[in-house]
C-alpha cells in the first residue's frame, strides 16, 4: 500500500524530469534551419551556364566523380563574403573539390567577385534564375552540399563554413562518407 | 501638402506590397493562386506566408505558383513540389506523420487518462447515505 502511494506520488516527477528532456534536446536546435529533403537523393538536373566560361553548358554530367562539395554563393550575399576567405583556405589545404553554385547573380557581378576575392571553385554554375536553387531547396546563401561520387545529396550545412564548422561539421561529415584528408578515395 | 502626398504615396505602397500583377486565365484560377500563396510559408522569413513576403525567394516561388497555374497544375501538385523541396516546414497546414503524433494524439492520451482515473476513483468512492433526514 505504501509502495503505491511513493509510485504515484513519484508520476508528476517522472512527467517533469520527461518534459526537461524534451526540452532540453531542443535547446540546442536552432529552429530556423529547414530540413533537407533532398539527402539521398540526386542533384537535380541542371542545364546551365558557367561563370568561368559563359559559353560552356554545365549538365549534371560535369560534376566531379568523386565527393565534392557544392557551394551556394552570390555577390548579393552578405556572409558568402565573410566565408569566402575560408573557401580559399580550405580548398587548397585540403584535396576536395569545390563546385561553385552562383545563385540568383548577373555574371558580371559574379566575374567580378571572382576576380577580386579569389575563386576556390573548380567552375561556378550560373543560376541566374534561381531555379536550380529552389530545386535544390535553398533558403539561405551561403549553403554547402556534400555529394558523393554518385551525385547523391548526402548533406547540407546552411550558413557560413569557418574553422569550427569544418573541423566540427563538413570533416567529420566527408570522412564518414569514406573520404579522407591524405587525399586517397 | 507633403503629409498628403505622403500618405497618399503609402497607401500606393500598400497596394504594390506582394502583389505582382500577373493576368490569369479566370477568376477561379486567380482565387486558386491566392489560396496557394497564403498556404505556403516563406522559407527564409519564417512566420510569413510567401503571400506576405517580400523576400525575394517568396517572389520567385509566387512566380512559380503562377506558372503552374497557368500550365494547368492543380493546387496539390504545386503544394506538392513545394513540399519535395522544403520539406513539411512550407505548409501551413502539415500532413499528420510519425514526427508530430504527439501533438495530435497527446491530448486525446491524457483527455483518455483522465476519463479512466475518474470512472475508478469516483465510481469505487462509496457515498455515505446523508444523515440530513429527520
Amino acid at each position: 500500500m505504501k509502495s503505491k502511494k511513493i509510485i504515484i506520488a513519484s508520476i508528476p516527477l517522472v512527467i517533469f524530469a520527461i518534459l526537461v528532456l524534451i526540452f532540453k534536446s531542443s535547446l540546442n536546435k536552432d529552429p530556423r534551419k529547414l530540413e533537407t529533403k533532398l539527402i539521398g537523393n540526386q542533384v537535380p538536373v541542371f542545364e546551365l551556364a558557367s561563370v568561368n566560361s559563359p559559353e560552356t553548358v554545365l549538365t549534371n554530367a560535369d560534376l566531379p566523380k568523386e565527393i565534392f562539395l557544392l557551394n551556394v554563393w552570390g555577390t548579393w550575399c552578405v556572409s558568402c563574403y565573410a566565408e569566402h576567405p575560408y573557401l580559399m583556405k580550405f580548398s587548397k589545404e585540403y584535396p576536395i573539390k569545390w563546385v561553385g553554385m552562383n545563385y540568383k547573380d548577373t555574371h558580371q557581378d559574379a566575374i567580378n567577385y571572382l576576380a577580386k576575392y579569389g575563386d576556390p571553385f573548380i567552375y561556378s554554375i550560373a543560376d541566374t534564375t534561381g531555379q536550380l536553387g529552389i530545386d535544390l531547396g535553398v533558403y539561405g546563401a551561403p549553403e554547402t552540399f556534400i555529394v558523393d561520387a554518385k551525385g547523391v545529396i548526402r548533406d547540407r550545412h546552411v550558413g557560413v563554413i569557418d574553422d569550427r564548422v569544418w573541423n566540427k561539421v563538413i570533416v567529420p561529415k566527408l570522412e564518414s562518407i569514406g573520404w579522407n584528408k591524405s587525399g586517397m578515395e | 501638402m507633403k503629409l498628403l502626398l505622403s500618405i497618399w504615396l503609402l497607401m500606393f505602397s500598400f497596394g504594390l506590397l506582394a502583389n505582382e500583377t500577373y493576368q490569369f486565365d479566370s477568376g477561379v484560377q486567380e482565387k486558386t493562386y491566392r489560396e496557394i500563396i497564403s498556404e505556403l510559408r516563406c522559407p527564409k522569413c519564417q512566420n510569413q506566408s510567401i503571400a506576405d513576403s517580400d523576400a525575394p525567394l517568396s517572389e520567385d516561388l509566387r512566380y512559380i505558383v503562377y506558372q503552374k497555374l497557368k500550365a494547368g497544375e492543380t493546387k496539390a501538385t504545386i503544394l506538392q513540389y513545394m513540399q519535395d523541396r522544403y520539406g513539411d516546414f512550407v505548409l501551413y497546414d502539415p500532413p499528420v506523420s510519425p514526427k508530430n503524433y504527439v501533438l495530435w494524439f497527446m491530448p486525446i492520451i491524457v483527455f483518455l487518462i483522465i476519463i479512466a482515473a475518474l470512472v475508478t476513483k469516483v465510481g469505487k468512492r462509496k457515498l455515505k447515505p446523508e444523515a440530513e433526514e429527520i
